[in-house]
């Protein structure tokens, strides 16, 4: 880890100024408590002040914090930290999804072919409780686009809910692994796939499509939490009624309003194949019984074979959580040039904004922005770069534009270099935490940008085809991942920590004041949520590309997980043993990856680390 | 994943057992002499004309008929190409070669061009529209089919050379994937001309020449023009044989073979109406 010192002192004095900064304390803070520092708060329906010591979805919480109010593990003990416990889970692919802790089990779910393990932590070293197995259709490894990775399961009422690669969402007892239903949502033989994890709002379960560049239409839909039963879909493209837009539906911005856009902003029929596909982040306000999920890119043609904005790819729905229907929507990139999906991670939070405690949802973005928005109109309050962006010049927060840079505008035939961010955005999936302790979100990311160069001939099912010779690399700095500690109300990082790779791994933050992710070579590590100074770390068997998270063991004590198992876009190069001389493969990924194959090897390890 | 143990959940591929047993056979009849190993060929099992699992296609005439001059029998490796088909067959050392790839290929070693083919837009014959050139001015009313491929700024030509121009509202996209479960999913495109689905389709040469043949309606092919779209945009690409890289004693042995049977390379090609330009 490298700090830009004379920055980081700066920094930790304005820091020091602006936050509360007291004693290690052992309880959660008071998250209702009006700011008058001008920090972040959780949302008043947080149920984090009571913290059942439990981790129910990867998110944690309907806010998406992924903050937990366990402070047993601290500043003053976690250099004891130490494993407890390992347990392999038998495969090479990309592992991205997080454990879940329920009761005295803890249930993992792995990447194709999609296993559930329940894991008894009463038993010392946690034995096998059930394990189930789907056994998903290998042929859905062929269509998946960036590994064949899953992102965690979801608990309620009794039942633990996986997405399989081949479209099936299944719920099982929690107690005995027994299959209670199993929904067949899409088909692989149109190029669609499911990698999200399932989202439960009360009595639904929400899931959502992957395989945007297969030409696929993205919808999300919401299954009868009981029966499986299909109870609505919401479709990203195509006319109203199928996107679920009706009476009710007030865009703030202009550009979002207008009858049926999801077909009149594609040239006749594209909006049938437009993508838009939905396989991030959801999360639920139960003041306004809103679902606030984004859309994945346009497809699967080039930006010129698409003329139009392509509603409603690369954009932010807010809905009913019982009808779906559309309240709001804004889409954060009308005509995708990039390939920046728009499918991370909101967090709910209340913030003072010009003296006014405003309801947020806070959006670090794959295009370089953190996006502050009123949660409950759609309208953008902030939108400031955490990183390098030069692919647009901002966001006019009047028409609600992000705002297009006409020479980095990739077109095939024609070399565009320095691109920045890259592809896979400033950050892709892997999902921020944010502590109510210190105000501040902490944001794992990517430092990458690309060059776009000419036509390369390449073949398939028998027809040659051209397409972009993308090539990654890392962005100003040298370096390609960074850990930025963002505070949303001022809009501006506090600090920053350069890594070596992508930080593809996601964060926890902890009452413990501590922040927890992982590095692509394998580096479990903790550091100070308040300065980012690096306070622990432990070397795993492989890369990290999964979410860490704690919770409290039967024994009372606190624990914290980490998933291993390189992989994913970012890490295809290890687990799809890619030849590290083609620059072009993983989408130009492996060329700004040449590197991992020395710093570490495959396989899924879960770690559980205790005092 | 194409493992033996997969055999039957997958509807994709089939490892090729025939091969072994016969090569156990060879090896136990004739101790005294070392059998030439098998030609182990990575193919697509449901992927006409260039290769099916029964043998149809093009490529496993190809394969077959190298095999012979090599005095050895051919082995397939089958898998659906699609993403990762270099990477899980050729790469993984489960067979050595691939029999058709364009020859600027770089994800493996090439052999010289041993055939070069072009799109061709395909339309009815009772509809007289003898479309050849994107520059036909009648391309910006007429329904246009093209291959859709399914890959970040990734195109068929033909796709590109249209946008290029503009065209883009009358352009209906085909996976080049199609539907898996049917047989030969690539022909959609050739179909949809027959049944006036779209007025024309810009298709590459061996998948229309040969659906052409096969349809009840009569269609014909014109090659496209121009044959590169300036400043480098192909219509036309050289067909090679694809090996690992480093592996140039086969490449080597390949490219000897391929002038050897030149003759009835190309009688194969006619038979499956491959429309050619020459090399």
């Amino acid at each position: 880890m490298q700090f830009v010192k004379a920055t980081l002192l700066l920094l930790l004095a304005v820091l020091l100024g602006a936050c509360d900064s007291g004693p290690q304390e052992k309880q959660a803070p008071d998250a209702t408590k009006a700011s008058a520092t001008g920090k972040a708060m959780l949302p008043a329906f947080s149920t984090a002040a009571n913290e059942d010591g439990q981790w129910l979805t990867p998110q944690k919480d309907y806010a998406n914090t992924r903050f937990s109010g366990l402070a047993e593990i601290n500043l003053s003990n976690v250099d004891q930290l130490k494993a407890v416990t390992t347990f392999s889970t038998g495969f090479l692919n990309g592992h991205e999804a997080p454990p879940l802790v329920i009761g005295d089990t803890m249930y993992l779910v792995t990447p194709f072919p999609n296993v559930l393990y329940a894991l008894d932590l009463k038993e010392p070293g946690g034995a096998t409780k059930w394990v189930y197995r789907p056994n998903p259709d290998p042929a859905a490894q062929g269509v998946a686009c960036c590994d064949v990775v899953n992102r965690g399961a979801s608990y309620a009422d009794g039942k633990v809910i996986i997405n399989t690669l081949d479209n099936h969402t299944i719920a099982l007892d929690a107690q005995t692994g027994k299959e209670l239903w199993n929904t067949k949502l899409g088909d692989i033989n149109r190029g669609e796939t499911m990698t999200m994890a399932p989202f439960i709002v009360k009595d639904k379960v929400l899931v959502g499509n992957s395989g945007g560049e297969m030409g696929v239409r993205g919808w999300l839909t919401a299954l009868d939490l009981q029966t499986g039963k299909i109870v609505w879909r919401a479709y990203s493209t195509g006319p109203d009624a199928d996107v679920l837009i009706g009476p009710g539906f007030k865009p703030f911005y202009r550009m979002d309003q207008g009858k049926d856009l999801g077909v009149r902003t594609w040239p006749p029929e594209a909006w049938k194949t437009g993508g838009g596909t939905v396989w991030g982040w959801i999360s639920y306000d139960p003041e306004t019984n809103l679902i606030i999920y984004g859309t994945g890119n346009p497809g699967p043609w080039n930006p010129e074979q698409r003329p139009g904005d392509n509603k409603w790819s690369c954009a932010l729905f807010a809905r009913d959580a019982d009808t779906g229907q559309a309240r709001w929507a804004y889409q954060l990139g009308p005509h995708d040039l990039f390939d920046y999906d728009g499918v991370n991670e909101s967090i709910l939070l209340d913030l003072n904004i010009g003296g006014k405690m405003r309801k947020t949802l806070v959006r670090p973005e794959r295009n370089g922005y953190v996006y502050v928005m009123d949660r409950t109109t759609g309208e953008v309050l902030s939108a400031k770069t955490f990183g390098y962006v030069n692919s647009t010049a901002g966001v006019d927060l009047k028409t609600g534009l992000l705002i297009p840079v006409k020479e980095k505008e990739p077109k095939v035939g024609k070399v565009v270099r320095d691109i920045c961010p890259a592809a896979p955005g400033t950050k892709d999936w892997q999902p921020s935490a944010f502590s109510p302790r210190t105000g501040l979100i902490y944001i794992t990311h990517q430092n990458l940008c690309m060059d776009f160069e000419g036509v390369e001939a390449n073949y398939i099912a028998g027809t040659p085809f051209v397409g972009a010779n993308v090539k990654m690399y890392p962005g100003p700095g040298g370096h390609r991942g960074e850990v930025t500690a963002w505070d949303p109300v001022n809009g501006r990082a506090v600090w920053k920590i350069k890594e070596h790779f992508p930080v593809w791994s996601g964060a926890l933050a902890t009452a413990g004041d501590l922040v927890f992710y992982g590095t692509m070579d394998g580096w479990a590590k903790a550091i100070d949520a308040r300065t980012g100074t690096e306070v622990w770390k432990f070397k795993t068997g492989s890369g990290i590309i999964a979410p860490p998270m704690t919770y409290r063991g039967p024994d009372g004590k606190q624990y914290v997980a980490f998933v291993a198992g390189v992989g994913g876009w970012a890490g295809a190069i290890v687990s799809g043993d890619l030849d590290e001389r083609d620059a072009t493969a993983a989408l130009g990924f492996a060329n700004a990856m040449q590197d991992l194959k020395k710093a570490t090897t495959r396989g899924g390890m879960l770690y559980v680390f205790g005092l | 994943m194409c493992s033996a143990s997969r055999v039957g959940t997958h509807p994709r591929c089939h490892p090729e057992r025939g091969g072994a047993l016969l090569l156990l056979l060879v090896l136990f009849t004739l101790p005294s002499l070392a059998a030439p190993a098998p030609l182990r060929v990575c193919s697509d099992p449901n992927n006409l004309p260039f290769s099916n699992q029964q043998e149809q296609g093009f490529e496993n005439r190809i394969a077959q008929l190298l095999a012979r001059d090599l005095g050895t029998k051919v082995e397939y490796f089958w898998w659906a190409q699609r993403r990762g088909f270099v990477r899980n067959t050729l790469t993984a050392n489960k067979c050595d070669v691939i029999v058709g790839v364009p020859s600027s290929f770089e994800l493996a070693l090439t052999t010289r061009p041993y055939y070069r083919s072009t799109y061709v837009f395909v339309t009815r014959k009772d509809r007289k529209l003898d479309v050849s050139s994107f520059d036909d001015p009648r391309l910006k009313k007429l329904k246009i089919g093209v291959q859709m491929i399914g890959d970040d700024y990734a195109s068929s030509p033909p796709a590109h050379a249209l946008a290029n121009r503009g065209i883009v509202r009358n352009v209906t996209g085909y996976s080049v994937y199609g539907d898996y479960t049917k047989e030969s999913p690539p022909k959609r495109i050739v179909e949809a001309v027959a049944a006036g689905e779209v007025d024309v389709s810009a298709v590459w040469g061996p998948t229309a020449g040969y659906f052409i043949r096969k349809s009840r309606v009569p269609l014909v092919a014109k090659p496209v023009s121009p044959e590169i779209d300036l400043p480098f945009l192909p219509f036309v690409f050289d067909i090679s044989m694809a090996v690992r890289r480093g592996d140039t004693a086969l490449r080597d042995k390949l490219e000897t073979v391929l002038d050897r049977r030149a003759d009835e390379i190309d009688a194969i090609l006619r038979e499956y109406g491959v429309p050619r330009v020459d090399l």
